[in-house]
């Protein structure tokens, strides 16, 4: 594959870097992440991941676009409103980088969708928003061996945190299982700083680029916390549980299961 | 003694996690307990004393993304 002088110009101040040149951009190119959730986090990881030239971006998300969502899903605009996010993530994507194939998942990832649509990709991002999804997408990912960048945000609090399966904690290893629903608020009650989806969610696009391009150290065996509040971040050491249901030395969980109701809410952060 | 929870020292009664996060008034069910960068099973938690200079972190769910 060789890169026109238009795409060589458009490329420019990555080519230049030594960590990435031709070589790293063609790398990129030949990239296919997935993102799931084409909200907020997945809306400021897909416009960075487009024009950075990505050669396919999956979008999986069965919503449509409400009034409610602009204020952080960056994504979609106001004449959105009504579109599915799939269909309105596409056009924007496409729009400011053509070289760009988007794969369009208009369902939720199931147990019974989820390996068959995560074996076609190099990385997955996690923009969902309820624990049991957050469950399956880290599942998914051990059983079809993908690395996943898992991320959340609530209120003015953000974390992200890279999984590669079998190599560095997973999700389970830390969160054995979704809260119990009776005890976790709804996204709608519980609210966000806008803002906060594009921090984290370019976070996440920093580092599926790092995996695709083989560059640096990734945030493995770590967890990092943002609080808006204070403008901190801080980085939790965490490691391989040996008890891991999943992924530890005698794991119960042996294939994929929907881990509760999808629906059972989104967050939560008592005071401490 | 002194722990530091979440990275801040504090001061606290000698006891267990389970102890601590009562005194916290926190949920065992919502928080994944971290102890000298290692989880404790929650099982333990009511069993596994703390000690001074520990480093405990109390992991809260973050769920949204949307
Ligand atoms: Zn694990």
């Amino acid at each position: 594959m060789e890169f026109t002088e238009e795409q060589i110009n458009r490329y420019s101040r990555h080519i230049l870097l030594p960590e990435v040149g031709g070589k790293g951009q063609k790398k990129i190119a030949k990239s296919r992440i997935l993102l799931v959730g084409a909200g907020g986090l997945g809306s400021p990881a897909a416009l960075y991941l487009a024009a950075a030239g990505v050669g396919t971006i999956g979008l999986i998300d069965s919503d449509v676009v409400d009034l409610t969502n602009l204020q952080r899903q960056i994504l979609h605009h106001t004449p959105d409103v009504g579109r599915p996010k799939v269909q309105s993530g596409k056009d924007k994507i496409q729009a400011l980088n053509p070289d760009v194939s988007v794969s369009m998942y208009e369902e939720r990832l199931t147990a019974g969708n989820a390996l068959k649509i995560i074996g076609d990709y190099d990385v997955v991002i996690d923009g969902v928003d309820n624990f049991p999804a957050k469950f399956l997408i880290n599942d998914a990912c051990f059983f079809a061996e993908k690395p996943l960048i898992h991320g959340g945000i609530l209120r003015f609090d953000g974390r992200v945190a890279t999984i590669i399966p079998k190599k560095s904690a997973c999700y389970r290893c830390i969160f054995k299982a979704p809260p119990p629903p009776g005890l976790v608020a709804s996204c709608q009650e519980a609210g966000v700083i806008g803002v906060l989806a594009g921090i984290i969610g370019t976070i996440q696009a920093t580092e599926a680029l790092k995996l695709v391009l083989g560059v640096g150290r990734p945030l493995t065996d770590r967890l990092l916390d943002f609080d808006a509040r204070k403008t901190q971040f801080r980085e939790i050491k965490v490691r391989r549980n040996p008890n891991c249901a999943l992924c530890g030395e005698h794991p119960t969980i042996t294939e994929l299961f929907d881990d509760g109701d999808p629906y059972a809410g989104c967050a939560v952060r008592p005071s401490a | 003694m002194q722990v530091k929870i979440n990275g801040k020292p504090e001061e606290i009664q000698s006891g267990t996690v389970l102890d601590l996060l009562k005194a916290k008034n926190i949920e065992p069910q919502m928080v994944a307990v971290e102890v000298n960068d290692k989880v404790l099973e929650r099982d333990h938690l009511a069993t596994t004393h703390l000690n001074e200079g520990d480093q405990v972190e109390f992991l809260f769910y973050m769920g949204g993304g949307r």
